[in-house]
């Protein structure tokens, strides 16, 4: 949209505005780089020992050779597809079970309490059990990221089911629903944004559920390389699985907040 | 006239932890068709408990409610309910919107949309079908609400405070709006309000209640001299201050 009739004091106002975005960007790419610099320096110039703490070049050769046997990928595969499947059955597992304490206000009182415990209770403390139970496979790896996941679910989505307006459901009732259609007709459609946000929470703890598996069960993936790397003294190794799994981390929660957008759009 | 809802001797109680409270006792009172009927009684004397009680979406301790001859066993698509505020869903179109009571009822065919969107038509939101109703004026949003409510056909509407959330200036042409729509769709209809001048324009009837338990009061056969029957132009009344100093007076509010 052109407006001929811009006044000069709107035009430095958004003039400043544009300069301070600008400066904030810049900043935060200059503290990246510096950080980076200064540690390829402080290696170099002996501050630090790069064997033990390693530094960018070396990390770079690592993912350089990762990248030629091509073991780069199958670590971090493994890792998101375990992480993936851990959030999405978390998230899924963790609705229905908020559906069913919605649906009978009796199972959710009688439940209350252990869910308040289990709740409490760090989950990763499990693992060793989950290990036994289930043997060093993919699948204790993906039940750890499902634990620590779902009962932050069921507690928020239960939450926010409960927090639909009472006259919506009364406007249903009116309208002659009964239970399973004010469940598909207002609690859900309501709740999209909630089951979302709890989505975004759960990609960051499936991770540590996914992390603290691999950890354990040592046979692939990220989490296995940084305690190999760490086992066998390779520092270069441990730190760029470090640093690649920060980056696996942010691309993940970007695309479930690009599905946020996409799907509340039109609120 | 016939009567179309017939309330006898209805008792209504409340249990809680804390004890019984009595909304309503032993009230009797018929509705006959095509009325505006309007209820007014102290603030949370059990008007709105009786509007749930004729809609079915709540059951009397004692006494029948029968519509259109028949025990109210539970909501039907034959009364229509407004409450306070529009309540439309916010991730539906308004069509979407307005065909939900069909949906719900299992009702939604080729003829009961071509309706509803007759009626979108009629009523100024033939432009907005695909719009959302944040895109929509206050006035747009009440009025897509009383579609809502006609598309399932009911005979009897039933107006909880329909206009109570809404800013004076607005409350006032959107309740004329509404009127007029009701009566052109032939439409019996209960208000529930606690504006004496509101009921006094709108309605045929109005009924005073007591305060809690509510019983039946007073009733009050308005008929004002104006040339057009509109609830704006018989404010204009020479009798709309005497029935509004009438009602006022039995209301018997004191300010502490």
């Amino acid at each position: 949209m052109y407006n001929e009739n811009i006044s000069k004091e709107h035009l430095e106002y958004i003039r400043k505005q544009n300069i301070k975005k600008t400066a904030i960007r810049v900043c935060q790419c200059l503290l990246l780089i510096m950080f980076f610099v200064l540690w390829e320096a402080a290696a170099n110039l002996r501050w630090i020992d790069p064997f033990i703490m390693s530094q960018p070049t070396r990390v770079l050769k690592t993912v350089a050779s990762m990248t030629s046997d091509g073991s780069i990928f199958t670590h971090t595969g493994i890792t998101v597809l375990e992480t993936i499947i851990g959030f999405l059955s978390g998230t899924i597992l963790g609705t229905l079970i908020a559906i069913v304490l919605w649906w009978s206000d009796f199972t959710s009182k009688v439940l209350d309490p252990y869910l308040v415990v289990l709740n409490a209770l760090p989950k990763t403390a499990l693992g060793p059990i989950i290990l036994v139970w289930i043997g060093g496979t993919t699948g204790s790896i993906i039940v750890m990221a499902l634990l620590v996941s779902i009962v932050v679910t069921i507690l928020n989505v239960y939450l926010a089911f409960e927090s639909v307006d009472e006259d919506k459901i009364k406007l249903l009732t009116t309208l002659g629903a009964k239970k399973p259609q004010i469940l598909t007709k207002v609690i859900l459609p309501a709740n999209v944004p909630a089951i979302i946000s709890v989505l975004k929470v759960n990609v960051g703890l499936s991770l540590v559920g996914v992390i603290v598996g691999e950890f354990l069960v040592s046979k692939a993936g990220l989490g296995y390389l940084i305690i190999y790397g760490g086992q066998v003294f390779k520092m270069d190794l441990v730190m760029t699985s470090v640093l690649i799994l920060a980056v696996v981390a942010a691309l993940m929660y970007l695309s479930v907040n690009w599905l946020e957008k996409k799907l509340t759009k039109m609120r | 006239m016939e009567k179309v809802v017939e309330i006898k001797n209805v008792s209504m109680n409340y249990h809680t932890m804390q004890g019984e409270t009595q909304a309503i006792r032993n009230l009797s009172l018929d509705i006959k068709n095509g009325e505006f009927v309007s209820i007014v009684g102290p603030s949370g004397c059990g008007k709105s408990t009786l509007l749930s009680l004729i809609s079915g979406i709540l059951r009397p301790t004692s006494g029948s409610i029968l519509v259109d001859g028949e025990p109210v066993t539970g909501p039907s698509g034959n009364v229509g309910y407004m409450l306070q505020k529009d309540h439309l869903f916010e991730w539906r179109t308004i069509l979407k919107n307005a065909t939900l009571g069909l949906e719900i009822h299992k009702k939604l065919n080729k003829e009961s949309l071509a309706h509803v969107e007759h009626l979108l038509d009629e009523y100024g939101l033939a432009d907005f079908k695909h719009h959302y109703p944040k895109q929509l004026s206050g006035g747009m949003r009440q009025r897509a609400a009383l579609i809502r409510t006609l598309a399932t056909n009911p005979d009897i509407l039933l107006l909880d405070e329909p206009y109570s959330a809404l800013d004076y200036q607005t409350r006032l042409a959107i309740s004329e709006e509404i009127w007029l729509i009701i009566r052109k769709e032939k439409k019996t209809a209960i208000l529930v309000t606690h504006d004496i001048a509101e009921a006094v324009a709108a309605s045929d009837r109005v009924i005073v209640l007591t305060g809690r338990p509510a019983e039946v009061k007073n009733i009050h056969e308005i008929s004002l001299t104006c040339d057009t029957r509109t609830p704006i132009l018989c404010r204009e009344a020479p009798e709309f201050r005497r029935y509004f100093n009438d009602i006022w007076k039995e209301l018997d509010i004191h300010v502490q």
